[in-house]
């Protein structure tokens, strides 16, 4: 339809669908030609007035390059493209690695930057000598090697995995001014290859009495999560390939549980057992760290589903606008209920709204990259979207949200903090005149 | 129902070629007796199955946490090492970010579990069972949730009262 247009010489649709400079998603399909009707509105920048110096070759260009690695790193001009460490000296204690979603596109977490919280450090895992048990409340016990279970038919499938203390920052009463990896980077994407669990438990035989499954890690902690028997029978797999490769040792090596929308930590990483019982073991993760006060007093038992979450990765927070005209707004949305049905954006502050492109294609359980064309015109907006999944969950507005779920009484003094979990609320940018950004509630 | 998935499964064994039986599976898991489990097999459950023998009293609990526990946990489980949870914390959970100690557990077996498993940190699984039983017995006596002479065994672990055990409540009892 677009290029029927430029046939003929009109104008291309670049209709505002919302206040303050939202178009119409549509327009992404003809790119270039909304790149020329950005021009020909008169706010574009100029793309023919600069006095370019004459072209000549840069010194990369007249010379042989350096030696092809073996395995390949991002360029030196990347280096900024890193993890965020909490304990980089690996003290006594957990340490967390958060994904840098504002400096990275697509949907894919590369492996180097898939987030990783560790209790005790990443074991040195032989997996010559790692095993897999499972027994308990089965008909027959049984035990698999890695090379075993590289045999079994295998599934591919994209999910995302996310801590449940993710955005938790966004409980403090005051927004913090740091970036999506500081607020979101507990949650990473990418495609998982492995054996289903239902698999293996039809070797094993499941007796009826069984409704749980205490997982357990070979890191010292010996880490220990209670999953249903429903969810392992559903779409639960035994981890073994992360994009590819071998799972990273931050994410499991050389096996991993992998429960597709369930809060991260139950995805136990280094599984060596899993034992099928008549009741939830009540570990400490489980009974303690992963339960959540809510305002009326009561606490949270196995809040399980990571809940439908989106937030915009650019422009965001550490990014700056050089001055008005056309940018892409783009994002992050997911849903541990299953695919992403619909992410809107707004442009000021949740007064109006307009429909963002969906990138196909749009998996269950796992991030979609969904996009907004826009056209700013230099003045103060704020920026947010919201996302709805399949099952008709919707991603709750702030206000809606500390009403139910409350928020702390006192700013938290670092994104580093976990006030609480399961924070899925809205993210909201806010630009000023200058193209500055800051981290704002609205 | 079983049509429809007769049909599914011939479909797939069709797809692969394959004659053999659908639910056919590797079968590559070796059997493995109780016996060979049990260094692993060390969960404890909120009935208390999976307590081993043994017993403990604060008094003894007091002398064990002193020497593996208290460098990080602070001496009679408060000021703890920067980093570090006390073992001595808020019995009222009234805000949302309550930092959850001892007293925040729905069952004591969760203690014994934790330590028998996890601790100490740098050395974990090297406590014995009375140990475990003993260092638990004295952080509960910290917490007043027993008794200073109380004894902690596989008979009275599983029955302390934990003070905010009624207040749980399960997010979707669906999803279980």
């Amino acid at each position: 339809m677009s290029l029927r247009k430029r046939r003929n010489g009109g104008s291309p649709p670049l209709e505002a669908v919302a206040g303050n400079g939202l178009l119409d998603r549509r327009a992404l399909l003809g790119r270039g030609i909304m790149f020329a009707g950005a021009m020909g509105t008169g706010v574009g920048t100029s793309l023919t007035g600069a006095a370019a110096e004459p072209l000549k070759d840069d010194p990369w260009s007249l010379e042989m390059g350096s030696v092809v690695p073996a395995y390949q790193v991002p360029s030196r001009f990347e280096k900024d493209v890193i993890r965020t460490r909490s304990n980089p000296n690996n003290e006594f204690r957990n340490s967390h690695a958060r994904t840098p979603h504002h400096l990275l596109h697509g949907t894919i977490t590369p492996n180097g930057l898939h987030f990783t919280i560790s209790h005790s450090g990443l074991p040195d895992i032989d997996p010559a000598q790692h095993k897999l048990v499972i027994h308990g409340l089965v008909k027959q016990p049984l035990v698999y090697t890695v090379d075993s279970l590289a045999r079994y038919p295998m599934v591919t499938r994209m999910h995302f995995v996310e801590c449940a203390g993710n955005s938790a920052p966004m409980f403090s009463n005051e927004p913090l001014q740091v970036t999506c990896q500081a607020l979101h980077g507990l949650s990473s994407n990418a495609e998982w290859t492995g054996v289903l669990l239902s698999t293996l438990l039809e070797e094993t035989g499941i007796d009826p009495k069984a409704k749980w499954i205490l997982a357990e890690g070979a890191d010292s902690l010996g880490l220990t999560r209670s999953v249903p028997v429903k969810k392992a029978l559903d779409d639960a797999m035994i981890a073994l390939y992360q994009n590819g490769e071998r799972i990273q040792p931050g994410n499991g090596y050389p096996m991993r549980l992998l429960l597709p929308g369930y809060q991260g930590n139950m995805n136990v990483k280094h599984v060596r057992r899993l034992k099928l019982l008549d009741q939830p073991a009540m570990t400490f993760f489980e009974s303690k760290t992963y339960s959540q006060i809510l305002p009326d007093g009561k606490m949270w038992l196995f809040h399980f589903t990571m809940e439908v979450k989106s937030f915009i990765t650019s422009p965001s927070f550490g990014h700056s606008l050089q001055g008005p005209g056309f940018y892409e707004i783009s994002g992050i949305a997911y849903s541990g209920n299953g695919r992403i049905s619909k992410v809107m954006v707004s442009a000021d502050g949740g007064k109006s709204w307009g429909q963002a492109a969906l990138q196909g294609p749009v998996q269950p359980k796992a991030f979609t990259r969904f996009r907004m064309p826009w056209r700013w015109d230099g003045q103060p907006v704020v920026l947010q979207s919201r996302a709805w999944d399949e099952g008709g969950n919707v991603q709750p507005l702030r206000a809606d949200f500390v009403a139910a779920r409350g928020q702390t009484d006192k700013p938290v003094p670092t994104p580093l903090a976990f006030p609480n979990q399961h924070y899925n609320s809205i993210t909201s940018w806010g630009i000023d005149g200058k193209g500055g950004i800051k981290h704002v509630y609205a | 129902m079983s049509t429809r998935r007769s049909l599914l499964v011939l479909g797939v064994a069709l797809a692969f070629g394959a004659g053999t039986a659908a639910a056919e599976t590797p079968h590559l898991g070796k059997p493995i007796t109780d016996a060979e489990i049990a260094g692993w097999n060390i969960d404890v459950l909120p009935d208390g199955s999976g307590l081993p023998p043994g017993s403990g009293t604060p008094a003894q609990g007091a002398k064990v946490y002193a020497e593996k526990c208290s460098a990080c946990h602070g001496d009679k489980g408060v000021n703890p090492a920067a980093g570090y949870v006390p073992m001595i914390g808020p019995t009222k959970f009234d805000r949302i970010d309550t930092m959850k100690t001892i007293p925040y557990y729905k069952y004591a077996t969760t203690l014994f579990d934790v330590i028998r498993r996890s601790m100490p940190y740098p050395m974990p699984r090297t406590l014995t069972s009375d140990e475990v039983y003993a260092v638990s017995a004295y952080i509960l006596s910290l917490n007043k949730i027993v008794g200073d002479n109380d004894v902690m065994n596989a008979e009275t672990l599983p029955k302390v009262k934990m003070p905010n055990a009624d207040n749980f409540v399960i997010w979707d009892p669906g999803k279980i």
